[in-house]
């Protein structure tokens, strides 16, 4: 059970106005600005729930999963996962956890994908049986056969993201935290990685957040929605939900609008944009 | 402990990858070695007998030099973890089970130890085989062989110890250029790799003795030539040890400050 609550993140960045004259000016003083990522998150999701976290573009949604897997420490609240803070106990939680950074790769460049695996084993001391079934189970689900012997650097995206997939589960991890793992695939893919994630979380129980801006993978997976804007928390609930918090005002984009549009008009009326 | 000996395997076999590489680079260091004996040899005729160091112990240190170059030199940082604080790839070492920081340190250990294996046995047996002034010599004795290199892997371990926090450093700075410069050129100098340390006014010796960047490779090489004996090579292994707990624990202290105020760049 992941349980979050009142937590804040604020980032300091530096800006400047365009130019050369400001850059040097920068060189001796900087403008810093405080920069609220989460102010005040909380929510409660209980095992082998699957939840479709979204918002707008810099709304928090990356900063959560974060906080999530212990990477960032917040600056204060407090966010219990099976008992643990993830950030305070961090090498025991990520034991539990797998993550997907969907514009990064863990992969190792060079060496074909089958490599980073077997490192990866080593590194969760995931046993030879168990990593042997594991990967032939995932091999088969996302259709890596002939990915596997390739080195990473020549995999397309989508192929990639296949691989990244897989390599994040080899350790059998109780949850799944998803940072947009659709961005750049084709639609053979999508639907792979949809079906994919859906019968992890049917048969194998495990718990899967993820971020998208494809409103088609909530659609497809999520039956629980968080919708966040600029650092809070704005709504909770089903997709239905979601679609009459959009269309309370305005008629027009009734039942029959298209979800993009359904949300768009959302984050319009939050004034989250 | 099998986790890091699969880091350092890792990086072996991505040093054995290059071989194009290390053939040039062979060569590069064959030729500066060369050079350097040249350079000494022309300064040993003209003030022989003012010179802190014999001329034998000065061809043994350049042709250690050489051929442990990637072991001690500290502008061999690993350009992948600077990437990776620099774009953000930190966020998936964070996921790991692991010290980031003896991850690190083992894959820094690993890449040089590896690349170090690769290219000392060449050098070292064309050392052995130049003509007579030029020529290698063989360790002073068992115990000084001995000693090299017990204080090769010492001094080797202060090296990477700086190198990490450097790395550590730089979650602070983001950009690792100038720690880069400062590398290249000061502690170049102060470790003894452009030229040996004995070579220094006694009032500047005195002062770099007092830093970390003496016990790197000026340690072994000058106990291998004979150079560095007695009670000043004991208190050298001493020190040795004392700086690498030093950089070790600064470096963990530091990582944990790190820890708790990373920040992943790029989103």
């Amino acid at each position: 059970m992941i349980t979050m609550e009142n937590v804040c993140k604020s980032y300091k960045v530096a800006k400047r106005n365009a130019g050369f004259g400001e850059a040097c000016k920068a060189l001796f003083h900087r403008s810093y600005e405080e920069i609220q990522a989460l102010n005040d998150v909380s929510f409660t999701i209980h095992d082998g729930e699957m939840v479709g976290y979204i918002g707008p573009n810099g709304a928090g949604k990356s900063s959560t999963i974060k906080i999530l897997s212990g990477i960032l420490t917040p600056d204060s609240g407090t966010c219990i996962i099976d008992g643990r803070i993830p950030w305070k106990t961090r090498m025991e939680h990520v034991r539990q956890i797998g993550v997907v950074f969907g514009q990064r790769s863990q992969l190792w460049w060079d060496i074909p994908v089958i490599d980073s695996f077997e490192l990866l084993k080593e590194i969760y001391s995931v046993s030879t049986l168990r990593y042997k079934n594991k990967l032939e189970e995932l091999s088969e689900l996302l259709q890596l056969q002939e990915l596997l012997k390739t080195p990473t650097r020549q995999l397309s995206l989508g192929q990639r993201m296949r691989c990244e997939i897989a390599a994040s589960l080899l350790h059998e991890p109780r949850l799944l935290f998803l940072d947009e793992p659709t961005i750049g695939l084709d639609a053979v893919s999508k639907l792979a990685v949809r079906d994919f994630i859906k019968k992890l979380n049917q048969e194998q129980k495990t718990t899967v957040i993820l971020t998208t801006h494809d409103m088609q993978d909530i659609e497809a997976i999520a039956e629980r929605v968080i919708l966040i804007g600029k650092g809070k928390i704005l709504l909770d609930g089903t997709l239905t939900d979601l679609r009459e918090a959009s269309a309370m005002q305005e008629e027009s984009a009734g039942n029959s609008a298209n979800l993009d549009q359904v949300v768009a008009n959302l984050y319009r009326k939050m004034n989250i944009m | 402990m099998k986790k890091y000996y699969l880091f350092f395997k890792l990086r072996f076999a991505a040093g054995v990858q290059y071989r194009m590489a290390s053939i040039t680079a062979l060569t590069t260091q064959l030729i500066w070695g060369l050079m350097e004996c040249l350079v000494y040899k022309v300064i040993a005729e003209t003030y022989g007998e003012y010179l802190p160091m014999n001329y034998t112990s000065i061809v043994a240190y350049i042709w250690l030099k050489e051929a442990f170059l990637v072991l001690f030199n500290t502008w061999n940082t690993d350009k992948d973890i600077f990437g990776m604080i620099m774009n953000g790839d930190v966020a998936y070492e964070l996921c790991r089970p692991f010290s980031v920081y003896s991850m690190w340190f083992s894959r820094s250990v690993g890449g040089r130890i590896s690349e170090a294996l690769l290219r000392c046995f060449p050098v070292l047996l064309c050392a052995f085989l130049m003509p007579k002034p030029y020529k290698m010599s063989l360790p002073v004795s068992g115990g000084a062989f001995g000693l090299f290199l017990l204080t090769t892997i010492l001094g080797m371990g202060i090296t990477v110890a700086f190198c990490t926090l450097v790395y550590m450093l730089c979650f602070f700075t983001i950009s690792p250029k100038g720690w880069k410069m400062v590398l290249v050129g000061a502690v170049d100098f102060l470790s003894g790799n452009i030229i040996p340390l004995p070579f220094f006014p006694a009032s500047v010796l005195k002062i770099v003795e007092w830093l970390p960047f003496a016990y790197m490779q000026n340690v072994p090489f000058r106990i291998y030539c004979g150079d560095m004996v007695g009670e000043e090579m004991f208190l050298a292994v001493f020190k040795q040890v004392f700086w690498l707990i030093v950089l070790i624990g600064l470096g963990v202290l530091l990582w944990k400050r790190v820890e708790n105020r990373i920040v992943v760049q790029g989103g």
